[in-house]
């Protein structure tokens, strides 16, 4: 598919959504929070775009922005296309809805990013911690984050 | 006076039903982080209501090592080298992954050498990672001999690698720009030698296992896994495959030389544990015929496409990359800020991460026997599930 269809045909998906600014390998559009679902919705069902596999869900800790950004990797296996959809959330209040009622696997993509970032899903069916236990202290891939074991950063 | 009789399955049928006098209620047992069958320190927590699987909750954390934190300190170079703890049956791949991440965001070209020896080295390591779980399926099903025939199968092809890369295991031989040493003056003997060795054992094989009727018991329409679902939760390689959707990277996105050669992918009809185990049977005889097509044809030049530079600057931006596994596909996620040689994210897509949650849909309702059965049809390596 031609990257400017693409980019026209989902720029009318949701009235938030738009290309984004930022550089990536593949397109990109950015979209507000409240507006992710309705979009990922209809990523996946449009016939013309049917983003059918969730390839990869993570989040990256833009400390001094004092945001989040998470960045959904998508594919679609109909049209051999790919697409990063990224949208940001404040970092001291980190609350996101969960896209797992569209793609099974963001329920546990989501509790990764949960357990090492703090992002909390609104409506995830079972929002636990993941790899560390449950009294941890802590998301530890926050760029603040200190703990004992931790190494030095090179200079 | 009339006598009653009945069957054993009359009487096990109605034990399990909850109106019974017998009812059975429902309890949870703990599978794991130590049990044979899980491969390594997975933990299953099984909901059972009797000897049926109601549920399965995958426990993680017992192997994570914090690889994505420890690469935020690390530059490109040294990334690589962590790789080959994730899926220490696919190494080279993984270190291929991080490359070619790396050199894509670099722009770094590279020579035919260096790509002709990455897919000969990936596709011998293909053939003894599902060499590795035919034999551990079989060995998981009560059958000991295929564990020992996969492992001296297995052991020939360690060695090959062993004498160009020096490693048997966590294999380090992809590096962002080429490959670490040049191939042994003996690979390419020794990789002719094997391929018609191993062409009449992988028949043996199936003499030995796939005619079996226990083992067509124990696997046929056990586990089957729609092509929706898979999809939906996330599995690829022969999982994917398995449940009829032909998505191969090698294939859709080829790298290396894939697109030079001549070889087909093997998908399965119904999704059961049966097409699991032989979509990995033709595999093996695909990467054969791959590595055959190369082996006489690595065209001369450098292994390296320049000096290694220590110091690796990514321009500024997201980049992600991707190779087809011997159990799905990993990606890897570099976000870089365009100042440091160190990434400010680095992120993995593990196959076995999105593979393991198959087992969620497609154990319950089955017996705790089968869930055996459908562990190692995923055929999962721990390490790569925590990271």
């Amino acid at each position: 598919m031609e990257v400017e269809v693409l980019y026209q045909t989902i720029e009318a998906l949701t009235p938030s959504t738009k290309r984004s600014e930022v550089s990536a390998d593949r397109p990109v559009v950015e979209v507000l929070a409240q507006e992710l679902v309705a979009l990922m919705q209809q990523l996946n069902d449009n016939s013309h775009l049917g983003f059918n596999i969730l390839l990869d869900h993570t989040a990256i800790d833009w400390e001094k922005e004092g945001q989040f950004e998470l960045d959904y990797l998508l594919y679609s296996t109909r049209h051999a296309q790919h697409l990063l959809v990224l949208t940001r959330i404040p970092r001291d209040n980190p609350i996101v809805p969960t896209v797992s009622a569209i793609w099974k696997i963001a329920e546990w993509q989501e509790r990764e990013v949960y357990d090492l970032f703090g992002v909390l899903y609104d409506n995830h069916p079972d929002l636990r911690r993941l790899f560390l236990e449950d009294e941890w202290q802590g998301f530890p891939l926050r760029k603040d984050y200190q703990d004992d074991f931790m190494l030095e950063s090179p200079k | 006076m009339s006598v009653q009789v009945r069957t054993l399955e009359e009487v096990t049928q109605t034990s399990s039903t909850a109106d019974s006098p017998l009812a059975t209620d429902e309890y949870f047992i703990n599978m794991g982080p130590q049990h044979p069958s899980t491969h390594g320190v997975l933990r299953l927590v099984l909901k059972l209501d009797g000897e049926t699987i109601r549920e399965v909750i995958p426990v993680l954390g017992y192997i994570h090592r914090s690889i994505e934190k420890i690469s935020e300190f690390s530059t490109y170079k040294q990334i690589v080298h962590l790789t080959d703890r994730m899926d220490y049956l696919s190494a080279i791949m993984n270190n291929w992954a991080v490359s070619r991440t790396v050199e894509q965001a670099a722009g770094l070209e590279l020579t035919d050498r260096i790509e002709y020896i990455r897919t000969i080295v990936a596709e011998l390591e293909r053939i003894h990672s599902h060499q590795l779980s035919w034999g551990v399926l079989g060995m998981d099903l009560g059958a000991f001999t295929p564990f020992l025939y996969g492992f001296r199968d297995r052991e020939i092809v360690t060695d090959i690698l062993e004498e160009t890369i020096g490693a048997r295991l966590t294999m380090n031989y992809i590096l962002p720009g080429g490959v670490m040493f040049d191939i042994h003056p003996n690979f390419v003997k020794k990789v002719k030698e094997y391929i018609q060795y191993f062409k009449p054992k992988l028949e043996e094989y199936e003499e030995l296992v796939s005619g079996n009727p226990i083992f067509q018991q124990r696997l046929r329409n056990v586990g089957i896994l729609d092509s929706e679902t898979a999809l939906s939760i996330g599995s690829t390689g022969p999982v994917l495959r398995a449940s009829r959707v032909p998505y191969d990277l090698r294939k859709i996105e080829p790298y290396g030389v894939y697109d030079k050669v001549d070889f087909n992918v093997a998908i399965g009809t119904v999704g059961d544990c049966w097409d699991r185990y032989y979509v990995r049977i033709e595999e093996m005889r695909q990467s054969l015929k791959i590595v055959e097509q190369l082996i006489d044809n690595v065209p001369e030049g450098k292994f390296m496409t320049r000096k290694p530079a220590v110091k690796l600057k990514l321009p500024e931006g997201r980049f992600y990359s991707q190779v087809e596994t011997a159990r799905g596909v990993l990606g890897f996620f570099i976000v870089s800020d365009g100042k440091r040689d160190i990434p400010y994210r680095a992120h993995f897509r593990t196959p076995n991460f999105n593979n393991l949650w198959a087992i969620t849909k497609i154990a319950p309702g089955g017996r705790l026997g089968d869930l055996v059965s459908n562990l190692s049809s995923l055929d999962l390596v721990i390490p790569d599930i925590d990271r």
